[in-house]
């Protein structure tokens, strides 16, 4: 080691290039969120400390029913931040212990019901508030440390078969065991969140949603945000993490991985159930189906996308996700977003793929081409058409028939699932010319098949999204960049 | 005088198998001892064993004058007894630092209720491991100083990926280090580098170390007793020249000398 600049690093960086400096510091601009260009502001808002985020973040969220008095977007919020609790609880089991949780849902359905039997007159109990809370969030708790215990024996795909089971319990327990969960008929009239005096915090103001309950969610958020930020820069936060990357290291430097294993699934747990204690205030009611697969693979889809491991990543998720499924509720918002996404995708695409811009030109053109054919053809089969907006320009270009032929949902469909398998297959120019067709033929599907059933719809534009940012930014939005083995 | 630790007849197998083959080893107090032997004599095994990832079938580990048969890893770590791997088994995805300070997680107290409430004594704690994290890097040098702390374990380079590797086994506070091919993958400055460095924590640091090691110039310049396994038993125990030239040990690296013997 007689190199006079040890290991290369020069500290001016101006003296030419820097040999054998590391690998992590070449790349550190590639590890950017914003292009190049904008790398001083990006180091400005890097450097914000991170409770001023929080603050800011929050301060907004309170000043939202100002903007918007709508009772329906109100609660909208209100299940957004709903939604951005369950990410939170979920990011500490799966994003910091690194253990693959799929029976998440089951602690937030615990949350619910637990709240329900202690606040309804289905047993006549009426805890105040203060107490059932607390209770609710030490069984949930409870339950996590005994979701818990399969993962001393068990990692990766065992464990969450295992944990999948155990929302499958769940389920089959609150629809059958009528006597206490009430079955699919649920558990009615819940208690609204009390306060100390002994008034009962409404849960409709003048028919619609109380803002107060939005509040109360986002105290809750706040806190629980904090908590767990402080723990994950703590000695546990550090073990969770160690466990995350190497159990057997961990175990050798001291650490319990077993007891740090059922403490992460007990953090996530309570938080999910003080979620769900939330949720049966507000809505007055739980069934089973509410705490079933549609909600566990919302909640992954928010920890995935925001970028598990990172607080404001899974939160950033849920801020994204739970609106768009709003939105996407409607057929004419779902239209704008198929749209949007495709387009915005091959133009984020094309950048790593110029040529990916030609193929979009060619499937417009293509498109109006086809329109134009069959129009002279036939003139029902552009009949369908919307007469303007939005919707009717995309029916300038996609062909609409009058009347869609019992024939033509399955075979279009299966046919579009072929042609993209066939692209998948090809490779260069030919993959190019095959891709033209394809989009088309998607475009196709999505207005005369798929629009019509808005709900597995608005599932398949989020599957678009998923798949677009997964391909720009594999680890999330605001995941850091991960190695497996180096 | 006592040893520190001492294996009695410790035997392990795998199925059918046997490892290692009633051990008799003992280590002692500010010793340095490097276990040496082919492929597959069982030497990783016997870090396994010391370390509670396997238990022993047979036999007794006693460290400090009390059993450790049966205690979970952790449990031994706090002990006093730690190590490090030959395949390389860092927190990769975290920070140089990090790695290290997550090494004090058994001496430390503060719980999960102490850290969300940022109690003064969680935070001193806090304070105290991180200068102990730096303290135990700064022993490396300018390497893994600096800039390099708040980067990620996977942007280091393979040598200093080992030398972070003893910084976190040296976070532990052990008494017993095992070091397990310090020297595997390394050039040979690096590989004089290290023979140095091993001395220097017995001198500043005052660890006992156990030590498996290939490389016959490292083996030479640091032990005070050399221990040759072969199969799971031991072939011979003395000083490096003593067992470098050792019939055993010569037939188990170079196979019998069948040409000689006709």
């Amino acid at each position: 080691m007689t190199d006079s600049t040890p290991h290369g690093f020069h500290p001016t960086g101006a003296e030419g290039p820097a040999i054998g400096q590391d690998e992590w510091v070449a790349r550190h601009s590639d590890a950017s969120f914003l292009p190049k260009r904008l790398a001083p502001l990006e180091q400005r808002l890097r450097a914000v400390p991170w409770w001023a985020w929080l603050t800011l973040f929050v301060g907004a969220f309170c000043l939202f029913p100002a903007v918007e008095t709508g009772g329906y977007v109100r609660q909208v919020a209100f299940n957004t931040v709903l939604y951005m609790l369950l990410a939170l609880g979920l990011n500490v089991v799966v994003g910091w212990a690194g253990l693959l949780d799929l029976g998440y849902v089951a602690f937030y359905g615990i949350g619910a019901y637990v709240y329900a039997l202690l606040d309804s007159p289905h047993y006549g109990i009426h805890l105040p508030t203060l107490v059932a809370v607390p209770v609710v969030v030490v069984i949930g708790a409870l339950a996590g440390i005994l979701l818990g215990l399969p993962s001393w024996r068990l990692t990766g795909d065992y464990l969450a078969i295992v944990t999948l089971f155990f929302l499958q319990l769940f389920q089959t327990v609150t629809t059958n065991w009528q006597h206490v969960t009430g079955g699919p008929f649920g558990i009615l009239n819940v208690d609204p969140f009390g306060l100390p005096g002994g008034h009962q915090l409404a849960t409709q103001h003048n028919g619609v949603f109380a803002v107060a309950y939005l509040y109360v969610a986002l105290a809750i958020f706040t806190v629980v945000f904090v908590a767990l930020r402080l723990l994950n820069r703590s000695r546990t936060g550090r073990a969770w993490r160690s466990l995350r990357e190497d159990p057997l290291a961990a175990e050798a430097m001291g650490m319990p991985v077993n007891w740090l294993k059922l403490l992460s699934f007990a953090f996530g747990a309570a938080v999910a159930a003080l979620t769900g204690s939330l949720y049966a205030a507000l809505y007055g009611n739980v069934f089973p189906l509410t705490f079933y697969f549609v909600t566990l693979i919302t909640v992954y889809v928010m920890v995935i996308l925001g970028g598990s491991g990172n607080q404001a990543g899974v939160v950033l998720g849920a801020l994204i996700i739970s609106p768009l499924l709003e939105i996407l509720r409607d057929a004419g918002k779902s239209r704008v977003a198929f749209f949007v996404a495709l387009v915005c995708g091959l133009l984020l695409l094309s950048r790593r793929r110029p040529r990916l811009a030609y193929v979009g030109l060619a499937a417009l053109a293509l498109g109006f081409v086809v329109h134009a054919i069959c129009g002279a053809v036939n003139s029902t089969w552009v009949a369908g058409e919307h007469a303007g907006g939005f919707a009717g320009l995309v029916d300038h270009w996609v062909v609409a028939p009058a009347h869609v032929a019992s024939w033509i949902p399955p075979v279009t469909y299966i046919g579009v699932i072929a042609a993209a398998l066939v692209c998948t297959l090809l490779r260069g120019r030919l993959r190019d010319v095959a891709l033209v067709p394809t989009l088309y033929l998607a475009a196709f599907v999505w207005e005369n098949v798929m629009l019509s059933k808005p709900e597995p719809a608005r599932y398949i534009v989020l599957g678009l999204i998923l798949i677009v940012l997964m391909i720009l930014r594999p680890n999330g939005l605001l995941g850091e960049r991960r190695v497996e083995i180096v | 005088m006592s040893s520190l630790l001492e294996l009695r007849g410790v035997s392990l197998a795998f199925g059918g198998l046997t490892v290692v083959d009633r051990l008799d080893l003992h280590v002692d107090e500010n010793e340095i001892v490097s276990v040496i032997g082919p492929n597959g004599a069982g030497k990783t095994t016997l870090f396994n064993l010391i370390t509670g990832i396997y238990r022993p079938h047979g036999g007794d580990i006693v460290f400090d004058g009390s059993s450790i048969v049966g205690l979970e890893p952790h449990q031994i770590s706090r002990r006093g007894i730690s190590r490090t791997f030959q395949t390389l088994r860092l927190f990769l995805n975290m920070s140089v630092k990090e790695n290290v300070m997550a090494g004090a997680y058994g001496h430390t107290r503060a719980g999960a209720l102490r850290s969300m409430l940022r109690t003064p004594g969680m935070r001193r704690e806090e304070r105290e491991i991180e200068a102990l994290a730096e303290q135990r890097l700064r022993f490396f040098g300018e390497r893994l100083t600096g800039y390099r702390w708040d980067q990620p374990a996977y942007s280091l380079s393979y040598a200093n990926r080992r030398r972070l590797e003893i910084a976190r086994a040296t976070a532990t506070n052990p008494r017993l280090l095992l070091l397990d091919e310090p020297a595997a993958g390394m050039n040979p400055a690096e590989t004089h580098e290290i023979t140095e460095l091993i001395g220097q924590l017995r001198a500043q640091a005052g660890y006992t170390i156990l030590v498996i090691e290939h490389d016959m110039h490292v083996v030479e310049g640091i032990s005070d007793r050399v221990v040759a396994l072969d199969h799971g038993v031991k072939i011979a125990e003395g000083s490096f020249d003593a067992v470098a030239t050792d019939e055993k040990v010569v037939e188990a690296y170079l196979g019998l000398n069948t040409m000689s013997r006709k």
